[in-house]
């Protein structure tokens, strides 16, 4: 190395101003500046080939329309580059790694689907997202439901009845649910008594003086049998509860601890009814994600 | 002009030697690169599985090694495996100093055999020199490309033996060949190539010197007693000092009467070590211990009719007379480490089950009533069969009076080998009078081909409202 000291001294632009005040040239290092050209050149490549500049509601849309996709419904569309088009075309490719276990879910019977470990592990966890996504609005994760809302699907108790095909029913076609108001048809007294025996029906002990008084007007005059059946247990055709066993689904009762807050519980859906609408899926979702569906709430409990 | 802020690589042109080391570390490579080359090659007959006798399948996450099936999840074992070299490592460096990075570290290894290379196209130290110095002709230009060339293909076989572990060999060569093979075999093959090339080719002694993390805290693990390949300084210098075997200092009794060492200063020990540096100055980091200038000294000292030993493997202990033992405190705890992680690892790969089993609980929600009062907790099993047969198992319930367990349609679960499955049961308890709101209890798996006291335990809890 040379051992001659270097000139210390900076260079100037040779500008001068006031007289004395000069100044510094100190150029940007060349490896920054190629940098920035390199950047320069980039950008513009990317101006030509992406969507890059608004104009007026539209934009540039670069030359690269080479997206290629086919729709749910079947549409085949060509796209410049978006994230969009991009995400349509990853979506087609899983439509496409599914379809063989679509199709084998939509040629088999629930039997076949519940017996096999690879279609019900499928089932099982393609109808997880189907839940969570569409069901569990209202049905709420795992379908714990909410008291006097949504019904509780992880239970075993079926206002719609609870085979695979009823469950598909359901879900296919929606469910009507509509129990009327009783406070114009019976008086307080009798809506006590009714309630009494409602009460008694699902083994609770109660008056049973009041409870025989409300047997006679939930066979009777009240109509209640109608729909319920003269022994409590409901119809799937009708949606009627079953109102022996330990199940509520409006009436709040297990959560009430005395005796009189559970019959006030029941009074008060008695006397103002109940109209719940399930909305029918059908249109909305295709065969296979329906039967898939009814696979998945039947699992939950274990159906009926 | 700026200044140098670092020295100018001065390139290593090693003399080659022959002797006891250099036989030794020829067998070693021999070994390694047969190895390394041909296990992919190796065929093993298993019942379920591919036939390659060490194969690392990304895809299925199983590594196959001969009658070994190491699953994803026993991966804690390369945790073991890695304890295991590091003590063994800490232990051979206490004693006997950079062992592995003289004989069987791989950038010494395939710089061996780049060197040799070398040597068989541009000839000896002396000729290569010369050539490099040569003004350019075709002749230079001719053997320096044919180093390369060869260099190259070395590398690449390297590259792709590697890949090779990685796929069922023959089929992923075809697939490569043909231009089929998945992107990573080709990125895989392309890195080792080239790191191959510019570790072995170019960098060489460099990746020891200045980018390898073990031989900077090697050093550490040094004492008094650590064999090191040291030159007898006392035998050597004499009292003035080394000279040339000039008349009157030819023999070993003149010399000595006159006061000079053993040391004739040929320079074949500078000459033949791979790192470029002179044994002579004492212990330097940048020596590998890989004992050529050993070979190189007592090739000399056997021609002069020298006893032998002038550069050998000694301590600083032995070198000043001191007595020496390599049995202490640190070295025993090495080799009890040593002994107590091989033990573990033995053990922990031999009673290996084969069946796995894992139960977790669906808590959304955590617990249902049914309609006759009972309560139901449901909870997701995984089961994988890592046996190489097809097994049948059952599950069953320990610890929980009166349960009812529904497995659906899934009484016996039939596995392939290497199968898992996923299943949703559901567990139902009548509520009894006890005040405990969360039991304890065992979902078991039953193997149907194993006793029933083999059953794997897995602990779940019960929760009541």
């Amino acid at each position: 190395m040379s051992s001659e000291k270097k000139k210390q001294t900076v260079q100037t632009t040779g500008h001068a101003w006031d007289g004395d005040i000069q100044e510094f040239n100190n150029p940007l290092p060349n490896w920054w500046l190629w940098g920035f050209y390199a950047t320069v050149v980039f950008a513009v490549i990317y101006w030509i080939l992406f969507p890059t500049f608004p104009i007026g509601n539209t934009y540039t849309k670069g030359i690269m329309n080479d997206i290629t996709y086919t729709t749910a419904d079947g549409k085949e569309k060509t796209s410049h580059w978006t994230t969009r088009a991009l995400l349509m075309k990853e979506m087609q490719e899983a439509r496409e790694k599914q379809k063989p276990f679509i199709d084998k879910i939509n040629k088999s019977s629930y039997k076949q689907i519940a017996t096999s470990k690879e279609q019900s592990a499928f089932a099982y966890s393609a109808a997880k997202v189907l839940f969570a996504d569409n069901c569990a609005g209202c049905h709420q994760t795992g379908g714990a439901g909410v008291m006097g809302m949504y019904p509780n699907l992880a239970d075993d108790a079926w206002l719609w009845g609870g085979s695979y095909e009823q469950i598909e029913a359901s879900i296919s076609k929606g469910r009507k649910g509509s129990m009327p108001g009783f406070k114009t048809r019976l008086s307080n007294a009798e809506l006590n008594q009714v309630s009494e025996y409602v009460l008694k029906l699902s083994g609770h002990k109660v008056n049973a003086a009041q409870a025989i008084k409300g047997k006679a007007i939930f066979e009777g005059t009240g109509g209640c049998a109608a729909c319920h059946t003269s022994a409590g247990t409901g119809q799937f055709a009708m949606g009627s509860a079953n109102l022996t066993d330990k199940i509520w689904t409006v009436a709040n009762v297990p959560a009430a601890a005395a005796i009189s807050d559970k019959r006030a519980a029941i009074r008060k859906v008695i006397a103002s009814g109940i109209n719940r609408d399930m909305p029918a899926w059908n249109g909305r979702l295709t065969d296979a994600d329906i039967k898939m569906l009814s696979f998945y709430v039947h699992q939950l409990s274990g159906g009926k | 002009m700026a200044e140098e802020l670092f020295q100018k690589r001065i390139p290593v042109i090693p003399r080659s030697v022959s002797g006891r080391f250099r036989t030794l570390k020829t067998s070693i490579l021999i070994l390694a690169y047969g190895v390394y080359y041909l296990l992919p090659w190796l065929r093993w007959e298993r019942q379920s599985g591919p036939e390659q006798a060490v194969l690392f399948d990304i895809v299925a996450r199983k590594f196959y090694l001969f009658d070994l099936v190491v699953y994803a999840q026993d991966i804690f074992w390369l945790a073991g495996l890695l304890v295991i070299a590091a003590f063994v490592l800490f232990f051979v460096t206490s004693i006997a100093g950079r062992v592995f990075c003289g004989y069987f570290c791989f950038q010494t290894l395939w710089t061996d055999v780049f060197v040799f290379i070398e040597r068989l196209v541009q000839g000896e130290r002396n000729a290569r020199i010369k050539l490099i110095n040569a003004p350019p002709s075709f002749e230079k230009t001719f053997k320096l490309a044919l180093t390369r060339l060869l260099w190259f293909v070395v590398a690449l076989i390297t590259g792709l033996s590697f890949t090779l572990y990685w796929g069922d060999a023959p089929e992923l060569l075809m697939q490569m060949l043909q231009g089929d093979a998945p992107f990573p075999a080709y990125a895989t093959t392309l890195f080792l190539t080239v790191t191959t090339f510019v570790m072995a080719g170019m960098a060489r002694e460099q990746v020891c010197t200045y980018m390898c993390p073990y031989s900077r805290f090697q050093g550490v693990m040094y004492d008094q007693d650590t064999l090191i390949v040291a030159y007898d300084e006392e035998r050597g210098e004499g009292k003035n000092g080394r000279w040339k075997p000039i008349k009157g200092l030819l023999k070993r009794e003149d010399r000595q009467a006159k006061g000079y060492g053993d040391c004739i200063d040929c320079g074949y020990c500078v000459q033949a070590c791979p790192v470029g540096i002179d044994i002579r100055n004492g212990m330097q980091y940048q020596c590998i211990s890989c004992a050529l200038c050993i070979d190189a000294c007592n090739t000399i000292m056997d021609s002069i009719k020298y006893p032998r030993g002038l550069i050998r493997y000694s301590s600083d202990q032995q070198l000043h007379g001191r007595h020496w033992s390599w049995v202490k405190w640190k070295n025993l705890g090495y080799s009890l480490a040593i002994l107590l992680v091989t033990g573990l690892l033995i053990w922990s790969i031999t009673t290996r089950v084969l069946s796995e089993f894992r139960v977790q609980q669906i808590r959304q929600p955590l617990y249902v009533t049914l309609s006759d009062g009972t309560i139901q907790n449901r909870y997701e099993l995984k089961l994988t069969n890592k046996h190489d047969t097809t097994q049948r198992y059952g599950i069953g319930l320990r610890g929980l009076p009166d349960a009812v367990l529904d497995v659906g349609h899934f009484e016996e679960i039939e596995l392939k080998a290497g199968e898992s499955v996923q299943l949703q049961v559901r567990v139902k308890l009548m509520p009894d009078t006890r005040p405990e709101k969360i039991r304890h209890f065992n979902f078991v798996l039953l193997n149907q081909r194993e006793d029933p006291k083999l059953a794997i335990r897995q602990k779940a809890q019960f929760y009541l409202p």
